[in-house]
């Protein structure tokens, strides 16, 4: 990639060099160039499939994503659910320590409320109930990170596959959980959980359904944002993440670090699957996580671990799928169109961080085209 | 520099294309949107068809048979009714979990006045939608909850599908008899095979009726059924249809959505009998027929219902008489002599209601007719009480999906559940 071995015989016609530095503000407007020529290959291929002009694309995206108030609340609902995934996944991926297995650690944290939902639902008050949810959905999902962690600082396991694999065991005891509250029976779902009392369900918060969805992730971004920065557990992070032998040459427990970051990233993982089913969905399912656990890690990426960073992407993600299903729904194509939207964004999103790192450069003859 | 113009040119004519088609239809999206608030504020008045906004939300799309059917009987209700498209929202691939809530909530919010659900995991989530949206009709295809919600504006549809597949069985039966007739096989190997796809109430209904209307005309047949467990598994019916003809099954026939049996019966040189859809482009030399279900009388029913503003049953189950059931068109390549009449025959008869399907003079469990059974006071049995009465087991009476899960003699499940 860099210009080594170029000799004077022939040069080639794009050079790329590694930049040293860029200001943040390059930096930016190259992410915000990557975001508009984004959007606007997502209006050709829609409109490629539907005909249609990309301005009524972009109406109906719009109007799908916030068209009205219930829309509006189903878009943050999601963004939200996106972006706690995303900062449970922050210290982990900080430290170089690759958690792929978010989606099975929401899926236990999930799994432990709605078996709350289920068989303490009528026995105890609500406020009782919810906070069970919380340090019992916690704990599952702390167990499912500590797993991997452990096996990895004693035994040096590749935690990127050990993590996957937690999550194919956490979907079978999810299926075989359904078995036994399976509602109506013969669905082979587990449908609405407590309907009728709604007991486990969140209350209604500052008037809206998802109040308490928000108050939640909105402290879990602070408080994420200060540990990284402020605390010395987020320094430790960063050093073990950037070298092990630094950390250990600092004496850092790095075994102690890497269980101990872990436990937080699955706890949070697992709490955020609490809020998914006590605060959104109400039931469980092998789909309750959705896949949001692989797209978080794009979206912590993306976001250079900034928590701040982390709400502007994970909400342009969401908006576009929300908006995209109500393009799909309007104009007859089915649920990949918008699957399609997001891989075009990623990708255009991913690409960008290549002109951020390198400098690309044409032959000295056409300097004046860049 | 000619690259910069060449580029330059391009950009300009790209935007110069966005903005010429944006300035173009922007007045027909303001259009639809006035439509849509119109349509709004007439909802809970009903009113003519041109008023009207009709949801539904689809398990699948127009590739899963199922759903296929659903969206040709909302086809059917358009042109019977002559609705606009933009008087259709259909949402598809919607999955049995919480997005079936929002879906129902979202067509509730674009102005539907009615909404239709095709899957029997979305239940409770339309329940939980209309319990918000009293002014508005959910009406949820086989499901039972409905009665028992205290909702007035929840209802359940199903078709009396046990009759056509009774007579999908007296095919199958008639080429039984041809081939006991010709010596293929004797009386007593007249052993059917049935991949069915979960040991539910709808399934086991399904069967015994497929297997009494065999019995009608060959009453020395038996049939093995065995289960999938999964509506759609292309590959797992194919096998499933394989190892029952391995068990000597001489006909097969199935409750699962796809093609797989149809295939391996092709293979085999078995024939069968399919379901939903017309099968004989898999299997052109052996499927006989298909019980199908025609949803558009239910379709046209309730959407009418809503336009003269009278209130839509609260289970709607009707067969042979209003047209929603139904056998595709007879495979003459592959049946026995004379099965048209014969079809002919018992449809006239199911349509005037002098055939009852589940007549319990017809069948036997552990030796024992039901009525005995119900007598003997033997708690399983006494649920049976209210369904039982003037000689026959009243199937989607009570409720409109199906309620028949007895095990009758001559039937065998492979397996264990």
């Amino acid at each position: 990639m860099s210009t080594v071995g170029q000799k004077e015989v022939k040069e080639p016609l794009i050079r790329m060099m590694k930049r040293d530095s860029i200001p943040a503000r390059t930096a930016w407007l190259i992410r915000i160039a990557a975001v508009i020529l984004a959007l606007i290959v997502c209006a050709f291929a829609i409109v490629a499939i539907t005909k249609l002009d990309p301005f009524q694309v972009y109406v109906g995206i719009i109007d799908g994503a916030i068209g009205n108030s219930r829309r509006t609340w189903v878009t943050i609902r999601d963004i939200l659910v996106l972006l706690g995934i995303a900062i449970a996944l922050t210290p982990a991926f900080k430290m170089k320590f690759w958690n792929i297995g978010a989606e099975g650690q929401v899926l236990m944290g999930g799994l432990a409320s709605a078996a709350l939902m289920i068989y303490v639902g009528d026995k105890v008050p609500n406020w009782l109930l919810l906070i069970t949810i919380f340090v019992a959905s916690t704990v599952a999902g702390m167990v499912w990170g500590l797993i991997p962690a452990f096996f990895k600082s004693y035994f040096n396991t590749n935690e990127t596959l050990f993590t996957l694999m937690m999550n194919y065991v956490a979907m079978q005891i999810i299926t075989y959980c359904i078995v036994f509250w399976e509602s109506p029976a013969g669905s082979n779902t587990v449908g609405v959980i407590n309907a009728a009392k709604r007991a486990g369900w969140f209350p209604q918060i500052l008037g809206s359904t998802y109040g308490l969805n928000v108050i939640m992730v909105l402290l879990l971004t602070v408080g994420m944002f200060l540990y990284l920065k402020y605390t010395k557990q987020g320094y430790e992070i960063s050093v073990v993440g950037d070298s092990q032998n630094t950390a250990r040459y600092a004496a850092i427990n790095v075994k102690k670090v890497i269980i101990r970051t872990m436990v937080i990233s699955g706890g949070i993982c697992g709490l955020m699957g609490s809020i998914i089913v006590s605060g959104a969905s109400h039931t469980i399912s092998t789909s309750t996580a959705g896949g949001r656990g692989f797209t978080a890690i794009i979206v912590a990426w993306m976001s250079k671990f900034n928590p701040f960073a982390m709400i502007l992407v994970s909400a342009l993600l969401v908006f576009m799928q929300e908006g995209s299903i109500q393009i799909a729904s309007q104009y007859g194509l089915n649920e990949n169109a918008s699957e399609l939207i997001t891989g075009i964004i990623l990708f255009f999103l991913i690409g960008c961080e290549f002109f951020v790192n390198y400098k690309v450069e044409f032959r000295k003859k056409q300097k004046g085209v860049i | 520099m000619k690259k910069a113009i060449g580029l330059f040119l391009v950009l300009t004519m790209s935007v110069s294309m966005m903005v010429g088609c944006g300035s173009k239809t922007s007045n027909d999206t303001a259009k639809s949107d006035t439509e849509a608030s119109s349509t709004e504020e007439s909802a809970s008045t009903g009113g003519t068809s041109s008023d009207i906004k009709v949801g539904v939300i689809y398990i699948g799309d127009e590739n899963e048979g199922y759903t296929e059917a659903h969206m040709k009987g909302i086809d059917e209700m358009k042109e019977a009714l002559g609705l606009s498209d933009a008087q259709v929202v259909e949402k598809t691939n919607i999955p049995e979990d919480e997005t079936c809530y929002d879906a129902a909530i979202d067509l509730a919010e674009q102005g539907c006045n009615i909404i239709f659900g095709n899957s029997f995991g979305f239940e409770d989530y339309m329940l939980q939608a209309a319990g918000e949206y009293p002014e508005i009709q959910f009406c949820h295809a086989t499901g039972y909850q409905a009665a028992g919600s205290g909702l007035t504006n929840m209802h359940n549809y199903f078709t009396a599908v046990y009759q056509s597949r009774y007579v999908s069985g007296v095919v199958a039966g008639l080429k039984l008899n041809e081939m006991i007739e010709k010596g293929t096989i004797t009386a007593d190997q007249a052993k059917m095979g049935y991949v069915g796809a979960y040991p539910y109430a709808e399934v086991i209904s399904g069967y015994t009726s497929f297997y009494l209307g065999v019995k009608s005309v060959c009453p020395s047949a038996t049939m093995e059924v065995q289960y999938t467990n999964s509506w759609s598994n292309m590959s797992l019916e194919k096998e499933t249809a394989e190892a029952l003809i391995a068990d000597g099954c001489v006909l097969i026939s199935q409750h699962a959505d796809t093609t797989g049996a149809a295939t391996a019966c092709e293979a085999k040189g078995v024939p069968m009998v399919g379901y939903n859809v017309d099968m004989t482009s898999t299997a052109p030399n052996s499927a006989l027929t298909s019980a199908s279900i025609n949803w558009g009388p239910y379709y046209t029913y309730a959407v009418k219902s809503v336009i003269d503003g009278t209130a839509i049953d609260t289970d709607w189950s009707k067969g042979y008489e209003s047209g929603a059931d139904c056998i595709t068109p007879l495979n003459e390549k592959a049946v026995a002599a004379g099965t048209a009449d014969k079809v002919k025959e018992v449809e006239d008869a199911l349509k005037a209601g002098t055939l009852n399907v589940f007549d319990t003079s017809t069948f036997t469990i552990n030796g024992s007719s039901i009525e005995d059974l119900i007598k003997s006071d033997e708690a399983n049995f006494g649920k049976y009480a209210a369904y039982v009465s003037d000689g026959f087991f009243h199937e989607s009476v009570v409720s409109s999906a199906p309620s028949f899960d007895l095990k009758i003699d001559g039937i065998k499940e492979l397996t264990a559940n």
